[in-house]
């Protein structure tokens, strides 16, 4: 048997005796995701036991290093890794925005002391972060952000406003694109972290679409952020912002898995399909979504080794989230008229309803599709001008 | 496996890409036979380079003198026929007929392998019977006849049928037309008596034929595997040609969306490069990502197909449907954004669109696949 089957096995074993039943089921709502932090309530003692466990073992951030909190494992051994919870329907043991962003952000450009002490703390699930980047007047031109942060020797002081910070009234501490010099577009601005604590920062929920508040209007009025709590070099956040933008498109766009991968026509005429104009979409559908989902593998596998092109997860963010928004217009299609339900007990709470408007955000969070398509015809496909 | 080609199938894809461009090129090939109205429809010295590449024998087995190479191979020779819009018997010979000789016995498949392998031969494979692809429906009949079969029936739509050494049929030996049962392979002599052609070019200057069997008497060696139950070895000659035209699509795809994207960048309308107008780049990212995705699918169902997998069905479908709609969506944009130009036989994008046409139709196109797929998933 070759070591990697080994590890399989390995895998599998501690998987088998470690993964409660309640965590094998397909999340249904958002109270059955894990986000960690130092507010989170646990849904139920299987959600707890789960995260502990795998952070025993480094699993919640399985291909970090060891040192930081991580498994250490190789990209081959993070794959087995993947397929082996996908197998058993195993819920990721936590969710993060310091796991999809943050982090890898960090393993780049962070001291040592940083990624001892923040990746160690993601990886355990201590702290949750969210992300300050889109300001009131700066969204798909994110560097002509306003949020200034005064030079005041040892710390700075920062004055602004963000907008659309996801969770940030349930973060507790936030990554900040924050100016620090104003004759300077893109070397003028700098990547901090501070906690959402510091005195002077407030949040003001925003009402969706969906009719839930997931995110905030960020106030700051004179927070002090200490010096040594930036990433990277002053004035040179943008390099960093970038890179985690990689990282958040990557992670949107569903290339490492879960439904968005997946075909619908099956679990749709389970409760019958009787239109065939619907059946062909949905085949039509599937052929789509299967063939992305083998796209989503194609591009890990191959960022895995550096083989994929730099600016290749914008072309999986676009293409994923114009898939998602699909998904859930056949979805809504499908259900009839009990998919139009608001509030009632059938539907969960009017779930198909609320992800549906929730989907339309996918291609306009984290960079919207027209901004994913002028970075591909500017990046890869070399376009004049663009 | 990861979804990325080993050291030695890039090797391959670096040593072939370099000869279909050099040898197989739009101007050598395509428009030379063509101009010329060649009735093979492809060129035999071409074939025969082709086998000194060892690219005629990948797929047979070495102990029949081959590569014993897979999908994934074979698949990257595909790709580059396509991009290069080379006309070549591969395909048909190569790909379907190796496959479906594979499962014949020793004399059959020394009898017309060696030929195929030197570049000598080619075989053709007659399946269809009507101008869509309805493998479920075989009503061309062998009758038996002393040691042997009487084969009569009609063949539609068999690439390079005419200027094939033998053609692999699928005929029906029992049970009605739409059994899946009952249905035998075998490899017909172009010579035996009573096989007429209507020799017709396609769109594309490919040739195909109309075959019409009338009382052929076939020798019983003529019979590859067992007769009556040929659908299992019928299933993967469907399926090498399936994820073959998949694999060549995606090239005809890749090629026509090269040469819009170049013809971006030259051409100039307003005082400036038409490449720099938002409306075309947006729908030139758009096909970027549909031939990424298309690619990806492709040679996934070309792994699970070399490796046996149950699931490769599926996802031949799969990429068949995905790389039809994919190299449609190139052509027509590649025509569109060339402007008049465009509709001139001048400029290739033209015959880009026109081979798209042929390969979608070529053993399903993205109806019957994403047909398939639904079947499949059950429902
Ligand atoms: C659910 C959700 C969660 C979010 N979470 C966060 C978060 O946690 N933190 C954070 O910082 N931000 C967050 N955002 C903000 C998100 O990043 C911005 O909404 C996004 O960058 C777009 O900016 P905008 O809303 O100002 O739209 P605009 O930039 O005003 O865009 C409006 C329209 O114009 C188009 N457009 C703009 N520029 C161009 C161009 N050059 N070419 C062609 N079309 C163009 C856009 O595509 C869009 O269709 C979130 C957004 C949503 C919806
Ligand atoms: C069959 C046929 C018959 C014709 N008959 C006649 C005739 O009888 N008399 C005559 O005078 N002409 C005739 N024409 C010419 C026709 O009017 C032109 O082909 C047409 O105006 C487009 O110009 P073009 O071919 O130079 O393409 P281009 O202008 O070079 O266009 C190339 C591509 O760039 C796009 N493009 C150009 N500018 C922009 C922009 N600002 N924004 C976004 N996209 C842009 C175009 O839409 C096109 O996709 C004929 C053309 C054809 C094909």
């Amino acid at each position: 048997m070759s070591d990697l089957e080994n590890f399989r096995q390995e895998i599998r074993s501690w998987l088998e005796a470690n993964c409660p039943a309640e965590m094998r089921q397909p999340v249904t709502d958002e109270g059955d995701v894990c986000w960690g932090g130092r507010n989170f309530v646990f849904k139920n003692e299987a959600q707890k036991q789960w995260l502990e466990r795998c952070v025993a073992k480094g699993y919640t951030v399985p291909d970090w290093p060891q040192a930081y909190g991580g498994a250490g494992m190789s990209p081959a051994q993070a794959k087995v890794w993947r397929e082996e919870c996908a197998r058993i329907g195993a819920r990721p043991p936590l969710s993060s925005f310091g796991i999809w962003m943050l982090g890898p952000a960090l393993l780049k450009f962070g001291t040592e002391e940083q990624k001892v002490h923040y990746l160690g703390e993601i990886a355990r699930g201590e702290i949750r972060w969210c992300q300050g980047y889109s300001e009131p007047g700066s969204g798909s031109d994110l560097v002509s952000l306003q949020t200034f942060g005064e030079d005041k020797g040892d710390h700075w002081v920062v004055n602004g406003q963000k907008i659309w910070t996801s969770y940030a009234d349930k973060a507790d501490w936030i990554f900040c694109l924050v100016r620090t010099d104003k004759a300077n577009k893109y070397q003028g601005i700098s990547f901090l972290l501070f906690d959402m604590t510091t005195p002077g920062v407030t949040t003001k929920p925003i009402l969706l679409i969906s009719g839930n508040s997931p995110f905030c209007e960020t106030f700051f009025d004179d927070v002090k952020v200490p010096k040594h709590q930036i990433v990277g070099e002053l004035n040179r956040g943008w390099d960093v912002a970038k890179y985690l933008l990689g990282h958040e498109r990557e992670m949107i766009s569903g290339a490492g898995g879960g439904d968005r991968l997946n075909a619908i026509g099956a679990v749709v005429a389970r409760n019958g399909l009787e239109d065939p104009m619907l059946r062909a979409e949905l085949a039509m559908f599937d052929v789509d979504a299967l063939a992305y989902g083998c796209m989503g593998e194609k591009f890990l596998d191959e960022a895995k080794i550096g083989k994929a092109h730099p600016a290749q997860p914008n072309m999986m963010k676009y293409a994923g989230t114009e898939l998602n928004k699909r998904r859930h217009e056949l979805l809504m299609s499908a259900g009839g008229a009990t998919a139009l339900e608001w509030d009632s007990e059938r539907t969960n709470g009017g779930s198909p309803a609320r992800s549906w408007l929730r989907t339309k955000a996918n291609s306009i969070e984290g960079g919207t599709s027209e901004v994913m398509l002028n970075v591909v015809a500017k990046r890869i496909l070399d376009l004049p001008g663009a | 496996m990861p979804l990325y080609h080993t050291e030695d199938q890039a090797m391959l894809a670096d040593t072939v890409t370099g000869f279909m461009a050099d040898e197989g090129g739009i101007k050598q090939q395509l428009r030379y036979y063509r101009d010329m109205g060649c009735q093979d429809g492809f060129g035999h010295a071409l074939w025969k380079q082709f086998a000194e590449m060892g690219l005629t024998g990948m797929l047979a087995s070495e102990a029949d003198g081959g590569l014993a190479m897979g999908h994934v191979e074979a698949g990257i020779v595909l790709r580059e026929i396509g991009r290069n819009l080379t006309p070549s018997p591969f395909l048909t010979t190569s790909v379907m007929g190796v496959t479906a000789l594979s499962g014949g016995s020793d004399d059959l498949r020394g009898r017309w392998l060696p030929g195929v392998i030197a570049g000598d031969s080619v075989l053709a494979v007659a399946i269809d019977e009507s101008p869509k692809h309805r493998p479920e429906r075989i009503a061309a009949r062998a009758e038996k006849a002393g040691n042997g079969f009487r084969l009569s029936g009609n063949k539609s739509f068999v690439v390079q049928g005419a200027s094939a050494d033998a053609i692999i049929v699928a005929a029906r030996t029992s049970g009605s037309d739409t059994d899946a049962d009952g249905i035998t392979l075998f490899a017909v002599p172009k010579d035996a008596n009573g096989i007429t052609h209507e020799n017709l070019r396609l769109v594309d200057s490919a040739m195909a034929s109309n075959i019409r069997f009338d009382n052929v008497e076939l020798d019983g060696d003529c019979v590859i595997g067992q007769v009556d139950g040929g659908r299992e070895l019928l299933n993967k000659v469907l399926a090498a040609g399936r994820i073959g035209s998949a694999a060549e699509l995606t090239g005809v795809g890749h090629g026509a969306f090269d040469i819009t994207t170049a013809y971006l960048k030259t051409r100039k309308q307003f005082g400036r490069l038409i490449g720099e107008f938002q409306a075309l780049q947006h729908r030139a990212a758009h096909l970027y990502s549909e031939l990424e995705i298309a690619s990806a699918a492709v040679i996934k169902a070309q792994q699970l197909l070399d490796g046996g997998a149950e699931k490769a069905e599926l996802m031949v479908s799969v990429a068949k449907a995905k790389a039809a709609r994919t190299c449609n969506l190139a052509v027509r944009e590649g025509v569109q954004m060339h402007g008049g130009v465009g509709m001139t036989d001048e400029y290739d994008i033209g015959l880009y669109m026109k081979r798209d046409r042929s390969l979608t139709e070529f053993m399903g196109d993205q109806y019957y696949h994403a047909e398939r797929v639904a079947q499949l998933s059950g429902y």
